[in-house]
């Protein structure tokens, strides 16, 4: 009988045992895969900077940056019009599309409340989740069929409907930042709500605003899929707004889909200019707000 | 003196006045936000309707797209092979995104002290930063030719033998098709995934970790016990709305997918359309009034598919935030 259970006992045991071994090898895989997985996502993001950085920097000259596209056969040749047209095109959308961010953001921390508020809000979430290609096909209808064609001037608008609701939601957010004692102390001493926002609430969380403004500006100067349908690209040098109008990435599109093997090695020059100028200001941008955010406290 | 009585604010009138334009100004840009979204249903709805009234609900459903009249084809414009296609990437995207993200998402939260998951998560979420058509130029001359030489011959060696699932992988490899597109797609939305999850599963309450901990139970045994099941919720939201940027994405997938079948074939290496590489493609083209109200209707489409999407998703995560802290098991 006590023979019985000593062995029935020991069974239970061994049991045990292999179960505990197999929740720890369980234990231990998915602590290798989970960092596996890690590993592989930061090796895709390396990977790609890589081939941008090391394909981009060998075709990258002086020419590049100060030369209009020469014609296929021609060498040399770089993409200053591109370089000219984003950047125009992301000024002006800028002067359009940073006073209505803010407005939009101010309105959403300091006066919204009820269902107009979240109304605009849920408009913003929409508007910023729009596929771009369709921010293109919508800006063709409103401006480039009947007013402006093809022109610049349509670019930077559809740019502005792409930067709008990122303003607005980001700075909205960092409004809220700002405690709430701030603002009353400010009413307390007599001074009127704009005065409030103005001078007390808006400097307070400068930087972060100017972080909102960049990264929605360093997203707009990548967009291509809107300026196809609205600034068409242009090869040649022109500073009119009511013209077709040449962009960086429009025009590694258009390099990246010829067939000369030239053209290509200037796509992914154009590329890594690209993705120096946004990654450098997001990188730089996201690491100043992680310092700042409590200063703001 | 009396009808100064009835009005005590009366000495404040100037700075009133200031108040009340100021508002009005931002009244007034938070309501051309909502004209804006409410111009672009409007304005997309009326310019497709000559395609809604002449096709109805064949546009979904037909796989005929010929603009151009011939001998044997009549005009018809049916977009289910760009449907297609926008589903079959965006599922492709979505299966192998998730538990990369999900994976890497644990890992920064969970496993990795803070010194090396906070670098770690920076650097994926910069990943969002890269243009799409940088993604695209990348998918066209790396990914691409990877596919084409390794990967597809490799599929098609081992997965491809096995009957019914081997004609996902039937066919020529070639690259530029429907596989590579989805990849470049899983690529470009794993850091959405990846951060929204993250937020969530840091929201998830220590009580219920520690319970767990208490009763001996292993890391893993926590985080797939308790972890995951309380944050279900918000990674299916966050998963949604990496669905619904595969969905709109358009540059990258245009450079990748080879634009050129309107065939639906069961083969994920046959060359396709998405729904917005079709728009990308097709809208210059688009010479008569309806051929445009066509490519018009497949922007409609994409805004109705991918904002349904998006609310969903928000519907999820933010349910999932407003969980009492330990309420659920």
């Amino acid at each position: 009988m006590s023979a019985l259970v000593v062995v029935s006992a020991e069974v239970a045991q061994r049991g045990e045992l292999r179960k505990l071994l197999r929740r720890q090898v369980m234990n231990s895989f998915m602590a290798v895969l989970v960092t596996f997985l890690s590993v592989l996502a930061v090796s895709i993001l390396f990977t790609i900077f890589g081939h941008i950085v090391v394909n981009g920097y060998s075709s990258i000259n002086w020419d590049f940056f100060t030369q209009i596209p020469k014609p296929y056969g021609e060498s040399g040749g770089g993409i200053a019009p591109a370089i000219a047209g984003t950047l125009i095109m992301l000024a002006l959308a800028g002067v359009v599309a940073i006073p209505i961010g803010l407005g939009t953001a101010v309105y959403l921390s300091e006066f919204g409340r009820g269902r107009f508020a979240s109304s605009v809000r849920f408009c913003l979430e929409l508007l910023a989740e729009l596929p771009s290609i369709v921010v293109g096909v919508f800006i063709w209808a409103v401006l480039v069929r009947s007013v402006t064609g093809y022109s610049g001037l349509a670019g930077a608008a559809a740019l502005v409907v792409i930067m709008i609701p990122i303003i607005a939601k980001s700075v909205e957010e960092i409004l809220h930042l700002v405690p709430d004692s701030l603002r009353e102390s400010a009413l307390a001493l007599g001074l009127p709500r704009w005065r409030v926002v103005l001078r007390v609430v808006i400097p307070t969380v400068l930087p972060g605003i100017l972080t909102g403004v960049v990264l929605a500006m360093a997203r707009a100067a990548g967009e291509t899929a809107p300026l196809l349908l609205t600034a068409l690209g242009n090869s040649f040098f022109n500073l009119q707004l009511n013209k077709p109008m040449a962009a960086i990435p429009l025009q590694i599109y258009n390099y990246a889909i010829a067939p000369y093997d030239d053209w290509h090695a200037k796509a992914w020059g154009a590329t890594f200019i690209l993705i120096v100028v946004v990654a450098v200001l997001s990188a730089a941008v996201r690491f100043y707000t992680r310092s700042k955010k409590i200063e703001t406290r | 003196m009396v009808e100064q009585k009835n009005k005590p604010r009366r000495l404040k009138s100037r700075e009133a006045v200031g108040d009340t334009v100021f508002r009005g100004l931002t009244l007034g840009t938070s309501l051309f936000v909502i004209v804006l979204l409410v111009g672009f249903v409007v304005l997309l709805l009326s310019d497709s309707g000559e395609s809604i009234v002449k096709f109805g609900l064949s546009f979904l459903t037909s796989s005929d797209w010929n603009p151009v009249e011939t001998e044997v084809n009549k005009i018809a414009f049916g977009a289910l092979p760009f449907i297609f296609g926008t589903i079959v990437t965006s599922i492709i995207a979505l299966v192998l995104a998730t538990p990369i993200s999900l994976g890497a998402a644990l890992f920064v939260s969970e496993y990795a002290p803070r010194w090396i998951g906070q670098p770690v998560a920076f650097i994926i979420e910069l990943l969002v930063a890269i243009p799409s058509v940088a993604y695209g130029l990348w998918g066209l001359f790396v990914l691409v030719p990877f596919m084409r030489d390794v990967v597809e011959p490799f599929l098609q060696a081992t997965i491809g033998a096995v009957p019914m699932i081997g004609a996902l992988f039937a066919g020529p490899a070639q690259g530029q098709d429907i596989l590579t597109a989805g990849v470049i797609l899983a690529i470009m939305i794993i850091p959405t995934i990846l951060s929204l999850s993250r937020e969530i599963i840091t929201q998830v309450p220590k009580l219920q970790k520690e319970g767990m901990l208490a009763l001996g139970a292993t890391k893993w045994e926590v985080l797939s016990k308790a972890v995951l099941p309380f944050a279900r919720g918000g990674i299916i939201g966050a998963a949604m709305l990496g669905l619904a940027r595969a969905i709109g994405e358009t540059m990258a997938v245009t450079m990748v997918i080879g634009n050129s079948s309107t065939k639906i074939t069961p083969s994920l290496l046959n060359p396709g359309y998405t729904i917005s590489s079709a728009i990308s493609n097709q809208f210059t083209e688009a010479d008569t009034a309806v051929y445009f109200s066509a490519v018009v209707e497949l922007g409609l489409v994409l805004l109705l598919v991918a904002s349904l999407f998006n609310v969903v998703s928000r519907v999820l995560v933010t349910n999932m935030a407003k969980l009492p802290g330990g309420a659920k098991a």
